[in-house]
């Protein structure tokens, strides 16, 4: 802990904030639009996440039907699943990581264009769930690449993806454009490809990227 | 279809070379089953196929068994005289014999020609270690083809003239064989948040060392 005060909130645009939402709707009401660039691109970029089309266990089978015309994730923008990680923006981990596929999942992750996102769906994505203490399930694609949205449930409905879905909306509303709290693809040194892991003997090597992962400390009785 | 006791017989009397047995189901659904010698198995596999009142062309099924070395203790009971003339004393003889291990092909086997079965054989290794290999009977049914690389990956049986033996579940460079009964599975257990059980005990080797009490003996500190 250090004795230096907190910096400031961040404010981009120190001009935008002498003027209220609500005046700022009364503006739009009469034909005027007021807005920032920040604020569009947020907007552009949020409404339009295509998501990489592909499935690994049962919870591919609640994506398929958030897709589909009952729950229409098309209301959200999110419709156009990618068959190539080139043009995707959204990885979508649905379903059970095994370790024999953890390698193909990282390296399709690597070969996703900035700014990519990662929602873990399920449980089995999320920590290995009913497989956790299996010897060929993966404890957790967040072991080797960073995930944004964490969605429980095994499988979660088609609901809590669509909820998933509009929390990373929020949240890439959020994202600042430049300054200390830009988004992560701006900010020049920030990761974009993690390590894929190689087959070893007996599990993966390593079996978890220590840059990402480290195992929670619970304090216990022994 | 006949029962297991006409084939026996009719495989015996065709191939006199060949041991079959008969491997009885005790329970209820008293599934019996024909243990062959790997040596002459693939002959009797092509026979039951091709055997106009058999017609056994339908692989449905074929797992493999771990059955590790173990301890029978044999009881028998033997009636001694009493020497001082009172009635006869019953006294048992426990004898220990090591029964040695061994893995086992199983293949369940139907009839869509004729609408009957199934027909179960068995094929048993030498050991668990070094006499692993058995004869495919991929070329006489194709249906086993995915099975048997599943049994070579989870069970180490090598089969013998399968035409593509590779492991099917695990990646190619795994040296072990998860479902043998032996298998110690990779030790990453540093994150179970509701341990029970084996996990309990396993996961506790990842546990900071608790801080040494100054009356209680310290408990052995865990690396």
């Amino acid at each position: 802990m250090s004795d230096t005060p907190a910096p400031p909130p961040f404010t981009p645009f120190p001009a935008a904030g002498n003027i209220s939402d609500a005046e700022r709707e009364d503006l739009r009401r009469h034909g005027i639009l007021l807005t920032s660039l920040e604020e569009l691109y947020g907007w552009g970029r949020s409404n339009s996440i295509w998501p990489l089309q592909f499935g690994l266990a049962c919870c591919a089978i609640e994506m398929i039907a958030a897709a589909t015309a009952r729950f229409d994730i098309a209301r959200f923008g999110a419709e156009i699943f990618r068959p190539s990680p080139r043009q995707a923006d959204l990885m979508i981990v649905s379903g059970t990581v095994t370790k024999k596929m953890a390698p193909q999942v990282v390296r399709l992750w690597n070969q996703m264009p900035e700014p990519k996102y990662c929602i873990a769906m399920g449980a089995c994505a999320i920590s290995g769930g009913p497989f956790k203490q299996g010897y060929n399930v993966l404890k957790g694609i967040d072991r080797f690449i960073p995930v944004d949205i964490y969605i429980p449930g095994c499988p979660p409905r088609p609901e809590a993806l669509l909820h998933g879905l509009t929390q990373l909306q929020e949240k890439i509303r959020a994202e600042r454009v430049s300054g200390p709290q830009a988004a992560r693809h701006l900010q020049p040194d920030a990761a974009s490809e993690f390590p894929v892991p190689d087959y070893g003997a007996h599990d993966l090597q390593p079996p978890s990227n220590p840059a990402l992962f480290t195992a929670p400390v619970l304090p216990r009785k022994a | 279809m006949e029962n297991l006791e006409q084939i026996r017989d009719r495989l015996l009397a065709r191939f006199p070379a060949a041991q079959v047995a008969i491997v009885v189901n005790p329970g209820s659904a008293a599934e019996h089953s024909l243990l062959l010698d790997p040596a002459s198995a693939p002959e009797i596999a092509r026979f039951l196929r091709d055997d106009p009142m058999l017609q056994l062309d339908y692989c449905s099924n074929v797992t493999g068994v771990d059955w590790p070395e173990k301890e029978i203790t044999d009881i028998v009971k033997k009636s001694v005289p009493d020497p001082a003339g009172g009635p006869d004393k019953v006294v048992e003889e426990k004898t220990k014999r090591l029964q040695p291990g061994y893995l086992e092909a199983v293949y369940h086997l139907y009839s869509m020609a004729r609408k009957h079965g199934s027909v179960i054989l068995r094929l048993r290794t030498g050991n668990r270690s070094d006499l692993v290999t058995l004869p495919s009977l991929t070329p006489v049914w194709r249906s086993a083809d995915f099975q048997e690389r599943e049994i070579f990956d989870l069970y180490g049986i090598v089969f013998a003239g399968h035409p593509d033996l590779r492991r099917l579940l695990m990646w190619d460079e795994f040296k072990d064989h998860p479902m043998r009964k032996d298998y110690v599975a990779p030790d990453d257990f540093e994150w179970e948040p509701t341990p029970h059980g084996d996990v309990h005990e396993r996961a506790k080797a990842h546990y900071p060392a608790p801080p040494p009490a100054a009356s209680t003996p310290t408990p052995e500190a865990k690396p």
